[in-house]
């Protein structure tokens, strides 16, 4: 993590910028004097797959929200997820593309007349509930612990980073089934066994947060690790900042990337958790619905009435592909390295096939690649 | 270096100490271990907590027992004192054996899942990074994040409900009707006519031949019942064998260097004289015998390779050797299909071979290769589960990987002093990018002793996420702690190799000593 010179790197990549025009890539104009967090939102708008993730998502969360409404307000859809009604159509999906129709129960209903649509919708909003939780929680501590031990170092990091790979090794599994223990017990009186039986999704979201910041912190630490030698650190702690102020305002600013993009995919990977643990019966207990609880209720059915299998695990691959893809494109909105590349207009401007692989800055940008690195090493 | 090395060691055990500490107590306060007598009618329901009490030993508070606990696990660290002490489980059984047979079905369950998806997913991850911002590009990344989305549950009732059920009923009676085989047929040619590069006339002339050829074998399949009766037969082999030997030499050594060639040839045709002379001792194979097989079967490989020489025998010898290899797993592949009706009409098997759950059939008897089919048809599917989900983040990696080695100076360096493409990637490019893939290979290793929770769980594999996860549900800390000490420990010891293996590889990254 040793880069002599980026501002060099900068300024040779936006030296290379103008000579490379041609050949398809597309040079982001950062003469015109974009804020970094235009320039930003720019190339993240310009990624296609992006946004059809985010509208994706954009759908599934204002659906899942109003449909059987949350938090006493009531939904717009005529059935809760705990109401029985009488079968319709022995409960298979009332639903049709053409003629494009919504029917009685659009998605079907199980066994003894619950509505799928209504149960799923539940589900949905428990999953995204419990992936925002994680995302904020995580991202919270994960930014506060890589940054006391990365900019601090010394006794604090090694206490820290010890601390932190306690939690790494420790089953995520075993939390979670102490947890369900806890909450399992409403007769204890406990204040922490009280909150937990009656907002059940929202504890198992606090704890899973509480031990899903481990991989973020230790990026945090090695953004901060870099960050700290730059010169504008210097500069800052010359001109007589605070430590608080260098690490929110100077260094924090320049590792909001990172962050953003691996919280993104943190809360992507707790998602599939939520519904693995609810799956193993350690999540959210019936009477509540998550996704994952849909699925190992009724897979013994899956000859009978498979609708009640293929639409919650729909809803759980559509809403984790659409946070991969909205990730996938921060993550490309952020590389400083990455150019809007257009294949046509590659082929247009008459380039060799060898335009595409010309690199388009000198060096690679060390804090990048270390990002691409360990964040696999976090996932 | 070994400053460096016991540094590591002495943290590893320290935080070991704690997070086992930890471990234990979590355990111990996940539940009542008694729960289940307390809401029974059983008259001698006393007696039973009494008993389960004493075995437990739930008298002493749970901080102390973790202390005994430690004390009976301190005396494996003696080598070779076999007074190894886990404790015992619920039901009395020491957690030594049980982890020894929970670590055999993990073992059988996870390596080949593993191996395949690294290999496949490396080799995904190339072929993209070099076709960057194709349409196999596209279709390869949409693909990983759609498995990186999957819920390997979800992925695993499906794959029962059709890899099983359905696919056992069609084997009742295999037919494959005409306008399925032209389906068939045509998917594939529109899969190869994205695979293969090139101008527009050259990927049609491709997909329009991969569909003829598939939808033909289709129906052949069809029609001579197949798949009641399979096999390859020589002249498949020797077909097959003459394909891979211009595959191997286009890859290891170019199909300019013909010595290379011909090794590779010479090859196959040992291979097929071979495959009729070793069928009778085939017929009485043991698992060291195939071993032994493979190794004789590299050597003549290489000695081809080496008395047919060139000006680089070393090229001539892998090419042969490699080659050797695949068609040794051919003949292999052969011998196994020949089983297959004996397999099939088993007893125990009784006409349905694919299985859902399990690890073998029980009370199966057999030879070698009906045992082996045995296993294969218990373990397609949790691998083909656990394939799907690892394949994605492999492919990926090994895709940024490639794109920014291909973007560096020495690449153009190479380019520029007149390399061949093939060697520009095949030798600087490529072993230099396995490099940081090398260790995220080494940390999946470390972690793949763990077991796949839910994977075994779905297909009732008894491994060690099996041990694990009902050791929570019934509150026993011993087995928990067992399965943790294993997984901790090869987890810490292979991220250290990870570190040790990346500064090896890749001079410029030293270890702090």
């Amino acid at each position: 993590m040793s880069q002599p010179s980026q501002q060099d790197e900068i300024v040779a990549e936006q030296a290379s910028l103008k000579q490379q025009a041609a050949a398809g890539i597309e040079p982001v104009i950062e003469a015109k004097g974009l804020s970094q967090g235009q320039i930003v939102r720019k190339r993240f708008l310009g990624h296609s797959g992006a946004i059809v993730g985010l509208i994706v998502f954009a759908i599934i969360f204002i659906m899942a929200f109003t449909a059987v409404g949350y938090a006493g307000i009531p939904g717009w859809w005529r059935y809760g997820h705990e109401d029985v009604s009488p079968l319709v159509n022995d409960g298979a999906p009332t639903a049709s593309l053409w003629p494009l129709a919504w029917g009685e129960h659009p998605f079907g209903q199980d066994r003894i007349g619950r509505d799928l649509f209504a149960m799923t919708m539940r589900g949905a909003q428990q999953s995204i509930t419990i992936m925002l939780v994680i995302g904020l929680i995580a991202g919270l501590i994960g930014v506060v612990v890589g940054a006391l031990s990365g900019y601090f170092r010394g006794w604090m990091e090694a206490i820290l980073m010890r601390l932190t790979d306690v939690i790494i090794i420790v089953p995520a599994l075993l939390l979670a089934a102490v947890m369900a223990q806890f909450a399992g017990r409403r007769d204890e009186g406990s204040w922490f066994a009280t909150f937990a039986s009656s907002n059940g999704v929202l504890a198992l979201g606090i704890f899973l947060g509480l031990i899903s910041w481990v991989g973020l912190a230790r990026l945090m630490r090695g953004e901060f690790l870099s960050l700290r030698e730059r010169e504008f650190v210097d500069a800052a702690r010359i001109s007589g900042a605070s430590n608080a102020r260098i690490i929110f305002k100077h260094i924090l600013p320049n590792a909001v990337g990172v962050l953003i993009v691996n919280v993104t995919l943190t809360m992507s990977a707790a998602i599939l958790t939520e519904t693995a643990l609810s799956y193993l019966g350690v999540g959210v207990k019936s009477p509540d619905t998550s996704l994952g609880l849909l699925i190992s209720q009724n897979q013994e059915a899956f000859a009978t009435r498979p609708w009640l299998f293929w639409f919650p695990g729909l809803f759980i691959v559509l809403i984790c592909l659409s946070i991969n893809f909205i990730g996938d494109g921060l993550r490309d909105a952020f590389d400083p390295r990455q150019k809007k590349f257009n294949a046509k207009k590659a082929r247009a401007a008459g380039g060799s096939p060898a335009a595409e692989k010309t690199p388009v800055t000198a060096i690679d940008g060390g804090t990048v690649g270390g990002n691409a690195a360990g964040e696999h090493r976090g996932a | 270096m070994v400053t460096y090395i016991v540094r590591r060691l002495v943290t590893a055990a320290l935080i070991l100490l704690g997070a086992s500490f930890l471990v234990y107590l979590l355990t111990a306060a996940s539940g009542d271990p008694l729960a289940e007598f307390r809401a029974s009618s059983q008259p001698n329901k006393q007696q039973l907590m009494d008993s389960r009490s004493a075995l437990l030993d739930l008298d002493t508070p749970a901080p102390l027992r973790y202390f005994k606990w430690l004390g009976g696990a301190a005396k494996c660290l003696v080598p070779f004192a076999g007074s190894c002490d886990l404790g015992k489980n619920i039901a009395g059984q020491p957690i030594t054996d049980a982890l020894g047979h929970a670590l055999v079905q993990t073992l059988t369950l996870v390596t080949g899942a593993a191996v395949l998806a690294i290999l496949v997913g490396i080799t995904l991850g190339i072929i993209t990074a070099l076709r960057q911002y194709s349409t196999l590009d596209y279709g390869v990344t949409f693909m990983a994040f759609l498995f990186f989305s999957l819920p390997i549950f979800w992925v695993a009732v499906l794959l029962k409900e059709f890899g099983a059920i359905g696919f056992n009923d069609f084997l009742r009676n295999p037919q494959i009707p005409l306008p399925l085989a032209i389906g068939i047929g045509v998917v594939f040619g529109l899969v190869a006519m994205v695979v293969a590069g090139g101008d527009t006339k050259r990927r049609v002339l491709t997909g329009g031949i991969v569909f003829a050829v598939v939808t033909a074998v289709l129906i052949y399949f069809s029609v001579t019942q197949w798949f009641k009766t399979p096999g390859l037969g020589p002249v498949v082999i020797a077909i097959a064998g003459v394909g891979l030997a211009f595959a191997v030499t286009l890859l290891t050594a170019g199909l300019r260097n013909r010595k290379a060639l011909q090794s590779a040839l010479i090859a196959v045709c040992v291979g097929v004289v071979a495959y009729f002379l070793i069928q009778p001792l085939l017929n009485q194979a043991t698992f060291l015998m195939i071993v032994l097989l493979a190794v004789a079967t590299v050597l003549v490989g290489m000695a081809i390779g080496y008395l047919v020489g060139g000006y680089d025998r070393g090229q001539s010898m892998r090419a042969a050797a490699i080659t050797s290899v695949l068609l040794g797993f051919l003949v292999l592949l052969d011998r196994f299909m020949q089983a297959w009706p004996a397999y099939f009409n088993n007893g125990r098997v009784r006409g349905r071979p694919i299985a859902t759950i399990g690890a073998g059939t029980p009370n199966i008897e057999g030879d070698f290769w009906v045992l082996g089919l045995d296993s294969f048809t218990h373990l397609i599917l949790p691998t083909t589960a656990l394939i799907l989900i690892s394949l994605a983040g492999y492919t990926r990696f090994t895709r940024a990987s490639m794109l920014e080695i291909m973007n560096m100076d020495y690449i153009r360096t190479a380019r520029a002093k007149g390399v061949s493409e093939r060697t520009v990637v095949m030798r600087h490019a490529f072993r230099n990018a396995l490099i940081p893939v090398a260790t995220i290979v080494a940390f999946d290793i470390g972690g793949l002793i763990g077991g796949a929770v839910i994977t075994e769980t779905v297909f009732s594999v008894r491994g060690m996420g099996f041990l694990f996860l009902d050791g929570i549900l019934h509150v026993d800390p011993n087995p928990v702690m067992g399965v943790f000490i294993c997984v901790a420990i090869t987890a810490m010891v292979f991220n250290l190799i990870a570190d040790l293996a990346y500064s090896a590889l890749d001079p410029r990254v030293r270890v702090k000593a």
